[in-house]
């Protein structure tokens, strides 16, 4: 389960890398397209930049929605454990995958 | 007059902080383990968390430095807004989970839960330290700025009230009751920002000044171009002396007249729109000489014969050439500011023939559509320009505010104060949408301030505040107040985190000492004294900087330093011991020489202008970051064993030396 959630939490990040590099590689060498106004007298800059924040959050609920139900095995669960059992059991778990 | 203090204002903030600083010690009284007082025995609920991240993370530099840099120079200030959420993105998706499971009261145990090695936790130990301080000092800088105006104290005081109460709830508390009081922070900031938000809307825009008795600032013109250099048309028009330019003022486009008894007045002479003469535009303007500081020409106070610079900021012009808009929608409110002109207000700085320095400042009439747009800030015009460094300085930046969020050692503890991987990720989630609720209204916050008539021309972090102030007088306190709570929590956050490191990664883990539980809080607690009191001293010694800007340099450092490792260790499997320690020491090292180095530090820290400085643009974390991904490869490739995975060999090699 944990390959799985790191594996979605993965493809949301390149999905909103991919957003937010195209809106700063945009402003660095293309300024003037956050001048126009796709909607009357609402320029780009302030659409992209309130999108990207309102991205942010549609994907961070996608992604708890998606994890929901694969609370951690019992097996699995480091609390306040030492961290010699807490790496020997994520070592166990990277061989597994 | 901008400044005059209010009892009411000082009334609330006293309950307030008092109120917050109760309530600390209230919860405090039961944490007395190093689980408790660490990690809040891993018991706070996720939302509770959620919240306290938003309560952390909010620190001045959003409340304060964003909305001041977006009220001084428009969108850019917004930019930081983006990339402060956008880094949360990284933190939830790629590092919540894993530093659950890892760790379990610093960012050094997640770094070295497979190593268990002494010189991880030196090196991680250090850079949190180090990011930590860094990240302090904007806080501290910004507690200064908030105290000056409201309570009437220098500068220095409100540093050093904060570093005090700051110990005091570090020391007496623990990270249950900073939880609780950044859980209490962040709701409050949220709702009032909302609030201002909507008050802002309905008060809508005006050209007239919001403030009862704001100056205007007289336009003279237009007249030909020729009047520039005839004294007889210059004199008629301004009505006074003209005063020969002399020292810094020859060649700048300022005159300077004589109006008897004291009075003198300075004109910046623009090119009138669309044609070929000049208007004059009254300015503001504060000597320094001697150590005093004297405004339009007069000594600093309200006395007889002396003076105060007046609160400036306001819409020029609207569209349909209407005179006031009423409410408007979320919006309305942009497109009604794109078609309208805002007086911004910009400053030259000259030297006077004897030793003072002088900054004039004076009146811009700005198209709407151009403070809508990002590069008008000078931090930011470098996307404007031809040159490459600028471009390469802007997208350093903002590299480093998305990766740098994730690597926040005071950001990282926080997943440890709850229970497991899940509520990690929902706490998360909760802090990703009241923060980004909030950024969402710092745009709002930031031009509402831009055109509320109560702006201070010298000081870009007051802005939101004396917004508030523009309002009402309650609110200025209650804005003021949790401003200051604001820094309060941030600050006891970083001093927790700090603490933390020094107890468990240099004391107890490299150095070897061994402590009773009861023994590590107490040594926490001192090492909590030792940091407040440098952040005391590096907070007065910043005074004066955007502490946005400021938050900038303390989020390079941290991407720089701890991203390369953390990100290398959740998934390369190849990474040795000696390659993180390398990395981390690496990405310090060269993320705060770059700083040192730059132009920016050479001009507002070591106050030495025009020098170019020794590095070919501010913001390292374009080079920085990537340097410690490669240095983390390379010493990993040489010292990593061919037959195994480094994971496994380095557990094996390093499992006697665990401590």
């Amino acid at each position: 389960m944990e390959s799985k959630n790191a594996r979605l939490g993965l493809q949301l990040f390149c999905v909103y890398l991919v957003l937010y590099g195209g809106f700063v590689l945009l402003n660095a060498f293309a300024p003037q397209t956050m001048e126009l106004t796709p909607l009357p007298g609402i320029n780009l800059a302030i659409l992209y930049g309130f999108g990207l924040i309102v991205a942010a959050l549609l994907l961070a609920l996608l992604y708890g929605v998606l994890c929901k139900g694969e609370d951690v095995p019992a097996g699995a669960k480091v609390v306040a454990g030492d961290s010699a059992s807490a790496a020997q059991s994520s070592i166990e778990q990277e061989d597994a995958t | 007059m901008i400044y005059d203090a209010s009892n009411q204002a000082i009334i609330l903030f006293l309950a307030f902080v008092g109120f917050t600083l109760g309530l600390s010690f209230w919860l405090g009284r039961k944490a007395r383990s190093s689980e408790g007082y660490f990690a809040a025995h891993g018991q706070i609920p996720w939302f509770v968390n959620g919240i306290a991240f938003a309560g952390d993370y909010l620190s001045a530099a959003s409340f304060l430095g964003i909305c001041g840099m977006i009220a001084v120079s428009g969108y850019d200030g917004f930019l930081y807004s983006i990339g402060f959420l956008a880094g949360w993105i990284v933190a939830l998706f790629v590092v919540a989970e894993p530093m659950k499971r890892l760790g379990k009261f610093t960012f050094a145990d997640a770094l070295d839960a497979k190593f268990n090695s002494k010189g991880i936790k030196l090196a991680a130990g250090i850079s949190t330290l180090v990011v930590s301080v860094f990240y302090l000092i904007p806080q501290m800088v910004g507690a200064g700025v908030l105290v000056e105006p409201l309570l009437g104290l220098p500068h220095w005081v409100g540093v050093l009230m904060v570093g005090t109460v700051v110990i005091m709830i570090v020391v007496t508390a623990g990270m249950v009751s900073t939880t609780w009081v950044q859980f209490l922070k962040g709701s409050l900031l949220v709702l009032f920002s909302a609030i201002l938000t909507w008050m802002i809307l309905e008060r809508g825009f005006s050209i007239k000044p919001a403030g009862d008795n704001q100056r205007i600032f007289q336009t003279l013109g237009p007249m030909a171009s020729s009047a520039k250099s005839d004294i007889e048309i210059l004199e008629a028009a301004v009505g006074g002396k003209l005063i020969a330019a002399e020292g810094g003022w020859v060649d700048q486009p300022y005159v300077r007249f004589d109006h008897g008894e004291g009075n003198e007045s300075v004109w910046r002479i623009d090119p009138a729109p669309d044609s070929d003469q000049i208007l004059l535009r009254e300015c503001q303007w504060v000597t320094k000489r001697d150590g005093r500081e004297y405004i339009n020409g007069k000594p600093k106070g309200t006395g007889e014969g002396e003076a105060v610079l007046d609160a400036v900021g306001r819409v020029s012009k609207l569209p349909d050439g209407k005179t006031e808009t009423g409410p408007l929608g979320l919006m309305k409110f942009f497109s009604v500011l794109q078609n309208s002109e805002v007086i911004l207000w910009r400053k030259t700085d000259m030297a006077e023939t004897d030793g003072g320095k002088t900054a004039v400042y004076y009146p811009k009439p700005t198209p709407g559509r151009e403070v809508l747009r990002p590069g008008e800030n000078p931090k930011f015009a470098g996307i404007r320009g031809e040159s490459l460094t600028g471009k390469l300085n802007f997208l350093s930046l903002m590299l480093a505010l998305f990766c740098g969020t994730a690597s926040l050692p005071h950001i990282l503890i926080r997943y440890y104060t709850v229970k497991d991987e899940s509520s990690a990720r929902k706490s998360t989630i909760v802090g990703i949408a009241s923060i980004g609720f909030f950024y969402v209204l710092t745009l709002y916050l930031g031009l509402g301030a831009m055109t509320s008539g109560a702006m201070d021309v010298t000081d870009s972090n007051m802005a939101a505040p004396l917004l508030a102030k523009s309002m009402s007088t309650w609110l200025f306190g209650a804005i003021s107040a949790i401003a200051f709570t604001t820094v309060l929590g941030t600050v006891s956050g970083l001093i927790l985190a700090s603490a933390g490191a020094v107890t468990h990664d240099l004391l107890s883990s490299f150095l070897g000492w061994q402590m009773t539980d009861t023994e590590k809080v107490r040594v926490a607690k001192i090492s909590s004294v030792v940091v407040g009191g440098i952040a005391i001293v590096l907070g007065v010694l910043f005074k004066g900087m955007n502490v946005g800007y400021l938050v900038g340099w303390a989020f390079s450092v941290a991407a720089s330093a701890n991203l390369p490792a953390l990100i290398m260790i959740l998934f390369w499997n190849r990474t040795t011991r000696q390659g993180v320690i390398a990395a981390v020491i690496v990405g310090m090292a060269s993320s705060l020489g770059w700083i040192l180095l730059s132009a920016d530090t050479f001009k507002d820290v070591y106050r030495i202008a025009g020098h170019p400085g020794y590095v070919p643009f501010s913001q390292p974390g374009i080079v920085t970051i990537p340097l410690g991904f490669l240095v983390l490869v390379l010493v990993s490739l040489m010292t990593g064993t061919k037959a195994s995975t480094g994971v496994q060999a380095s557990a094996s090699f390093d499992s006697s030396s665990s401590g």
